[in-house]
């Protein structure tokens, strides 16, 4: 079962992860997009990962819930409000519960997911953040592990890709052969799951 | 419409990665909004870093301010300031009740959208005046 101390800890990870990654991050989004993933990413989960730790919510879905609207009020991109609707629609999906199930929690992601293709209007193979998540939501069932691995597989998939959503679109063919930024951030905050549990 | 509805105008935010570019369009629309009564106007431009960006508490912040209770109509430029103002939409209490992103090109739906609102038209009225901005054509 994972209680909100693992959540907290998924959080925690990931922030130590776009903290380690946020140059190769806001240099994946140089040529692209308009350089500033990496930070914005770092500003927004440093901030979730103080709040995190002044209010110490409780439960899952209100550890995710906060971590959201955090993300929403201090990205400053469209990552902020894409990321902070993933989290807290998964959240809200978790409920009030201690702890949850694998399942449940898997459940719940493809929920938060569901939302940020609605907010996006993204589909997978548009070059985006869906294309790491989509997969990963698939492989949740099977492991956190299978999970990571699917979204970084995903993530590296967006290099051919010609960019359907956002900035990249206006670049038309110019965006096919670099990765994608918002898909490599997804990779990272999947693969935290693994280390958040101490696997 | 209702008795009083001239004092209670509807309010406008303009939302721009850019925060001169938000606060020159505010002018620019109180500037043409004719000889009525002005109504409230508030920018929200800029990042929380204070470069090119969107700030989620500025926008609420601004909304809040031109709240008269006939409601708020939200422009916006692209990407991140659309996302976010729909974020903030379905979060439930971030936002004034009766706040509306409005779907309409920046400049031109911001005046229609405050003249409208100048006149005491309620919030369908200043949402459709801003739209309609998109069937202006220029050739």
């Amino acid at each position: 079962m994972l209680d909100a101390d693992f959540f907290r800890r998924w959080m925690a990870v990931t922030a130590a992860s776009v903290d380690r990654e946020a140059e190769r991050l806001t240099a994946l989004d140089s040529p692209i997009g308009d350089a500033d993933h990496g930070s914005n990413l770092q500003r927004g989960f440093r901030a979730v990962a103080a709040v995190l730790d002044k209010e110490v919510p409780d439960t899952p879905g209100a550890v995710l819930t906060l971590a959201g609207r955090q993300l929403i009020s201090t990205v400053g991109g469209a990552s902020g409000p894409l990321y902070g609707t993933l989290l807290r629609r998964t959240g809200k999906a978790l409920g009030d519960a201690a702890e949850v199930s694998e399942e449940e929690f898997a459940q719940a992601l493809r929920t938060g997911v569901d939302a940020v293709r609605q907010l996006g209007g993204a589909a997978p193979g548009d070059k985006t953040m869906i294309d790491a998540l989509v997969p990963a939501v698939d492989a949740l069932g099977e492991s956190f592990d299978a999970a990571g691995a699917a979204a970084e597989e995903g993530a590296v998939g967006t290099t051919p890709l010609r960019a359907r959503k956002g900035r990249a679109s206006y670049l038309g063919e110019r965006s096919i052969g670099h990765q994608d930024p918002g898909a490599t951030s997804s990779a990272l905050l999947i693969g935290a799951l693994k280390e958040a549990r101490g696997e | 419409m209702s008795e009083g509805t001239s004092e209670r105008l509807v309010g406008v935010v303009l939302v721009s990665h850019s925060a001169e570019v938000a606060a020159s369009v505010a002018d620019l629309a109180r500037g043409l909004s004719g000889g009525g009564t002005v109504p409230p106007v508030a920018a929200a431009g800029g990042g929380p870093d204070g470069g090119l960006g969107t700030h989620a508490e500025l926008i609420s912040a601004a909304a809040a301010s031109v709240d008269r209770g006939a409601g708020v109509a939200v422009l916006v430029d692209l990407g991140s300031a659309v996302l976010t103002v729909k974020a903030l939409l379905a979060e439930g209490d971030e936002l004034p009740e009766d706040t509306r992103l409005v779907d309409a090109p920046f400049v031109e739906g911001a005046i229609a959208a405050v003249v409208t609102a100048s006149t005491g038209a309620d919030l369908g009225a200043v949402e459709a005046a801003a739209k309609e901005a998109y069937s202006y054509r220029k050739e």
